[in-house]
């Protein structure tokens, strides 16, 4: 029955309105996480079929940590299931790296390359950042493109779908703020929302490290359906604004300064309570750098009793920091790992009374309605902070306007031209 | 009448549900009722199965397949979902429910004038083929 893969795959094909197919170098799959019967029936008729993926395949995250299966506090059908699932897709000749973070592993997509991956995150990081080149998709599709190894020739596969639409102008933001965490989650946060499905080009921001531009996509892809973006200077498709655009003008300008940043920012934060109950990083998945940005931050202090600390990662990642012999010592200093799955997708949390704090604009934007917690939203500083002392603590200085550029900061008001 | 797009041929009929709003299934509609559960939308606690579902849009994650192959293995899907423009999300998960269930779940793109045309009917029948759509406005077939 690979049959069904291919017959699927052409009637989504000429949905598309595409002339013909490519094909692809690798799939990511993110229809290995359980989301009820349905999903498992199509797991198990592809896989008791005897169809297996034809290109190098990794597996976005499954229901359960496979490594830590203690942590799912969840019902025990769930985890049966959810098992299954992971099941399937392996025995279909996946790689298991449970990992919504694909662009970290050692092997990653270059610049050019036309693959199809699914989970917002990985898919606008592969485009953005990587160049590699993929349409968004999702459930059912993913295993299907895997499977024949194609996809149609549409949208971000070709030169013209992969270009800018929409200016972004930051102005007046200090360079103190631009080297935050939260200034890249903050402004993917806000550019969601205004831009929706639209390819953005943001200009004026000189330097940004993978980590950050993995916290941008993933809220941008949250908050609005941003598939690709450009930072000029920064992003391999943006060497100047020129090239963003193909040489076109952009579709609307819109400015942002600190005023908007620290408006988006507080909207991250649902509650206004200080008492945490726990901090949950690594959504998406911790890197190897953040980890080590980690240990530097706790030095070595203890993280107050009265909260648990939760990391998610991918297993290749935490087999590194557990190879070089450190995952231990943040252990001891109370960091829970979670791998395989995430904290916003399955109960893990156990709900101990007070606020979760996150450095994550997607975690901040679903867990209120996912899972029913307060969020304060927090740099990895001021969450790693926090967790030491038991309560939210605040670098207040982090939105201020830049010197010398009081006036931007108050005329761009977000601005839609 | 000849339909804008067919996404997923075949032959349904019921009350007409007009959405005021796009809507996600994926976090939008319960799995096992078919009830709208998306607080923030205008219909949220209606229920969609058996009716000829009018929608502007579908909207968000990629998991509303899921979510639309899980309601038509419940029995608790729409009759026929009717879009103001295409979706291949929503397809997906009717070709999905479709070949694993043995139910067929129309999905068809009407162009900007059927789709304010439907939208003033109290039920609806239609029969779509690949070369295109009958689309009537019906009394129901038991109706006294």
């Amino acid at each position: 029955m690979t049959t069904l893969a291919h017959r699927l795959l052409a009637r989504y094909a000429a949905i598309t309105g595409a002339t013909r197919l490519i094909p692809i170098t690798r799939a990511h799959i993110d229809g290995c996480l359980y989301h009820g019967p349905a999903s498992l029936d199509f797991a198990r008729t592809m896989a008791e079929s005897g169809a297996q993926v034809t290109v190098p395949t990794t597996l976005n995250v499954g229901a359960i940590d496979l490594l830590h299966p203690k942590l799912f506090r969840g019902k025990p059908e769930i985890v049966a299931a959810g098992r299954e699932m992971m099941r399937h897709y392996s025995a279909m000749g996946c790689r298991q790296t449970w990992t919504c973070a694909p662009y970290q592993l050692v092997e990653r997509p270059a610049l050019g390359e036309q693959i199809a991956w699914a989970e917002s995150n990985a898919i606008v990081f592969a485009n953005s950042v990587l160049g590699a080149r993929t349409e968004r998709y999702g459930d059912f599709i993913d295993l299907c493109a895997a499977i024949t190894g194609t996809v149609p020739e549409v949208g971000l596969h070709t030169d013209e779908g992969r270009l800018g639409r929409v200016l972004v102008e930051i102005r007046g933001v200090r360079d103190a703020t631009m080297r935050r965490d939260t200034f890249f989650a903050t402004l993917g946060h806000l550019l969601g929302k205004l831009v929706g499905s639209a390819i953005p080009v943001v200009d004026g921001v000189e330097q940004a490290r993978e980590d950050d531009l993995k916290a941008f996509g993933a809220a941008a892809a949250s908050s609005g359906a941003v598939a690709m973006f450009h930072m000029v200077g920064v992003t391999p498709e943006a060497p100047t604004l020129a090239a963003a655009f193909g040489g076109r003008a952009p579709g609307r300008t819109i400015r942002i300064g600190p005023r908007e940043l620290a408006a988006a920012a507080a909207e991250l934060t649902s509650t206004k309570e200080t008492a945490l109950g726990a901090v949950s990083i690594g959504t998406p998945h911790f890197s190897y750098d953040e980890f080590t940005r980690l240990r530097t931050l706790l030095a070595g202090r203890t993280i107050a009793s009265r909260l648990e600390f939760f990391v998610s990662t991918g297993r290749d990642i935490l087999a590194r920091i557990d190879d070089e012999g450190w995952g231990a010592e943040l252990r001891a200093c109370g960091v829970q790992v979670v791998t395989d799955t995430c904290t916003y997708l399955t109960p893990i949390l156990t709900g101990r009374p007070g606020a979760v704090m996150t450095n994550s604009a997607k975690w901040a934007w679903y867990a209120p309605n996912n899972l029913g917690y307060q969020v304060a939203f927090g740099s990895l500083e001021e969450c790693v902070e926090s967790a030491v002392r038991g309560e939210v603590w605040r670098d207040e200085s982090q939105w201020d306007v830049a010197p010398g550029d009081q006036a931007g900061g108050r005329s761009n008001q977000g601005a839609t031209s | 009448m000849i339909a804008t797009q067919v996404l997923v041929a075949g032959a349904a009929e019921g009350e007409v549900l007009v959405l005021d709003e796009p809507l996600s299934f994926w976090g939008g509609v319960h799995e096992s009722s078919g009830v709208i559960i998306d607080t923030h939308h205008p219909q949220h606690g209606t229920a969609l199965a058996g009716k000829v579902v009018v929608m502007p849009a579908g909207r968000g994650s990629s998991s509303s397949s899921s979510v639309l192959a899980e309601v038509i293995r419940g029995g608790v899907a729409p009759a026929a979902i009717l879009l103001g423009e295409t979706d291949p999300i929503m397809a997906l998960g009717a070709m999905v429910g479709e070949a694993l269930y043995a139910r067929t779940v129309p999905v068809v793109v009407l162009d900007r004038d059927q789709y304010a045309r439907v939208g003033g009917w109290q039920y609806a029948r239609l029969a779509v083929g690949d070369d295109g759509m009958q689309l009537t406005e019906g009394p129901r077939a038991s109706h006294h």
